[in-house]
């Protein structure tokens, strides 16, 4: 069975179709990225999903619930992060977690047992009495992260729960995500971040102008493009475009102190790159191949649909 | 059917919450307990009047301004706050915010308005002849008044200032035409008319019925008058919030 099963869905905002005809089936144990330009549904089709919103047309499923016919079974089921939402600022972080256990229907036993644990594993348990109005973002979304698996759900909607955080507040949302797929919750993860996707998902779907338009494993989708590889290279001094325009080279990006050539043809860029930086006297601090990437992939499917 | 015990649970937590947080808010003192304490010193104070005779207008009005208060706030300030999405993804409906919604306002409403009740007794004589009737006005006064609050709560934008000069705009009128400060025997043409279009009347008038045992209406057309404005009340706010959800989200 499917853990999450939505078929048909379509919603429109009075002239504009926010989602329309999207299919999704995520397996029991999956981890899934849902990704997508800004505007192209992927907000509108987790608040579908979820139940928040109800669709025009199509059904929902969460572990085999109709989620619009049962709405409350369906979401005991699920923990929600929704996008840009956050906990109550005038209760503490502790008295957050007491009202989301109280949500689930969690004893108060239960709840004090899982809410110091879980105040740990977010290394929360000294401002556990602190209002979370003066926590940092970081903090924040831990709490907001916390309140959302206080219930071991069966599966569990993050969307871009790692948005503007700092390192150390992105490593623990990684690793609490990670964690909660590895007891068993399936992950449905909406995320601008290709790498996040690349490394935690088994599948990706991609949406685009409200529409599906990829769905499989990175990898494969990785392979989809497998014609455009790139060479990253660094110079001792400032280069101009015109030194980046050689024979093979498709494409020159600036990527910090880095240039990044797009190619089909990766051995013929080196040999160039050598021969000119030579023939100019130019040092070549950094050289470096690198396969097609997802976010290659990404930008390929989403500017041709 | 196994539901329903989750709705009734979604419904007893929100309103927690919102009593948890929403009855210290400023625009709620302000415009739930010391407007009408204004009110009575501006209307009442000092010009005579028997305050054992408008006491159960002033009773009424006071439950009127507290249990209508709350409910407008909520909905706006969690918009604002980016809360209530996160509210609406827990195993809740928006009927059972807004039901949460209602039961916090008419808690507020009928503890201040039970308290106030109480205080008054140690300083002017309020007998009641009716408790039966009594009771009923509290209850009934307050369903309506806390529905109202959801209803005015329903054009929700994120912006808590708005509602509230909103809501303000369609309460206050309506004290002015309710039997409060007029006795409704004393009302006549327009004034009469806009008087039974008011639900506050029949609160007015059946806390008078209670108290003093003089009413303009029979207590059942005012308690049936107070049942259809309250679920006449829901069904708009539920009609009108499902329409708006996506406001200020």
């Amino acid at each position: 069975m499917d853990a999450i099963r939505a078929e048909h869905l379509k919603k429109a905002f009075a002239t504009v179709t926010a989602v329309n005809d999207v299919s999704i089936a995520v397996k029991e144990g999956e981890i899934f990225g849902f990704l997508g330009p800004n505007g192209a549904g992927k907000t509108t089709t987790i608040r579908l999903v979820t139940g928040v919103l109800t669709p025009d047309t199509g059904t929902v499923h969460i572990n085999g619930i109709d989620i619009h016919r049962h709405p409350l079974d369906a979401k005991m089921q699920m923990g929600v992060i929704p996008e840009s939402s956050t906990v109550y600022g005038d209760m503490t972080a502790e008295q957050n977690l007491h009202m989301s256990g109280k949500m689930y229907g969690m004893p108060r036993a239960l709840r004090d047992e899982r809410i110091d644990e879980i105040l740990l594993r977010m290394g929360l348990s000294e401002k556990r009495h602190t209002l979370v109005r003066t926590f940092s973002k970081g903090m924040k979304q831990r709490v907001n992260i916390a309140c959302a698996i206080i219930h071991r759900p069966r599966v569990l909607f993050l969307d871009e729960p790692t948005s503007g955080l700092d390192v150390q507040s992105r490593r623990l949302v990684i690793e609490t995500i990670q964690d909660m797929n590895e007891q068993g919750s399936t992950i449905f993860l909406t995320t601008h971040n290709i790498e996040e996707a690349n490394t935690l998902c088994q599948t990706v779907c991609i949406i685009n102008k409200g529409k599906i338009v990829a769905q499989d494993s990175p990898e494969r989708l990785k392979k989809m493009f497998d014609t455009t590889q790139s060479v990253e290279v660094s110079f001792d001094r400032p280069v101009g475009r015109d030194l980046l325009s050689g024979e093979g080279i498709l494409r020159a990006e600036p990527c910090g102190d880095k240039w990044r050539l797009y190619t089909d043809n990766p051995d013929q860029v080196l040999k160039y790159l050598i021969g000119r930086a030579e023939r100019e006297s130019i040092g070549i601090t950094s050289l470096a191949t690198s396969g097609p990437s997802l976010e290659e992939a990404f930008i390929q499917i989403t500017e041709c649909t | 059917m196994m539901e329903v015990p989750l709705f009734l649970r979604g419904i007893i937590v929100i309103t927690g919450k919102n009593m948890r947080l929403y009855y210290t808010k400023p625009p709620v003192l302000m415009f739930g307990l010391l407007f009408p304490l204004f009110m009575f010193f501006a209307f009442f104070v000092g010009r005579h009047l028997d305050l054992s005779t408008f006491f159960p207008a002033f009773l009424a009005m006071m439950l009127f301004f507290t249990a209508s208060s709350v409910g407008p706030l909520i909905t706006p300030w969690e918009k604002r706050e980016k809360t209530y999405e996160r509210l609406l993804s827990y195993p809740v409906t928006q009927d059972s915010i807004i039901l949460g919604d209602v039961a916090a306002g008419a808690v507020f409403g009928i503890g201040i308005s039970v308290l106030v009740w109480i205080a008054s007794n140690f300083f002017i004589v309020v007998g009641v002849t009716n408790w039966v009737l009594f009771s009923l006005a509290f209850l009934l006064g307050t369903l309506s008044c806390a529905t109202l609050g959801a209803l005015l709560a329903s054009p929700a934008s994120d912006s808590p200032p708005n509602v509230m000069i909103f809501s303000n705009l369609i309460r206050f009128p309506l004290i002015f035409i309710s039997g409060i400060f007029v006795p409704l025997q004393q009302m006549q043409g327009w004034g009469l008319t806009l008087a039974y279009c008011s639900p506050l009347t029949y609160m007015v008038d059946l806390f008078n019925a209670a108290m003093s045992g003089r009413s303009v209406f029979s207590p059942l057309t005012d308690c049936s008058v107070l049942i259809v404005v309250s679920v006449g009340f829901i069904v708009a706010a539920r009609f009108i919030q499902k329409r708006n959800m996506m406001k200020g989200m």
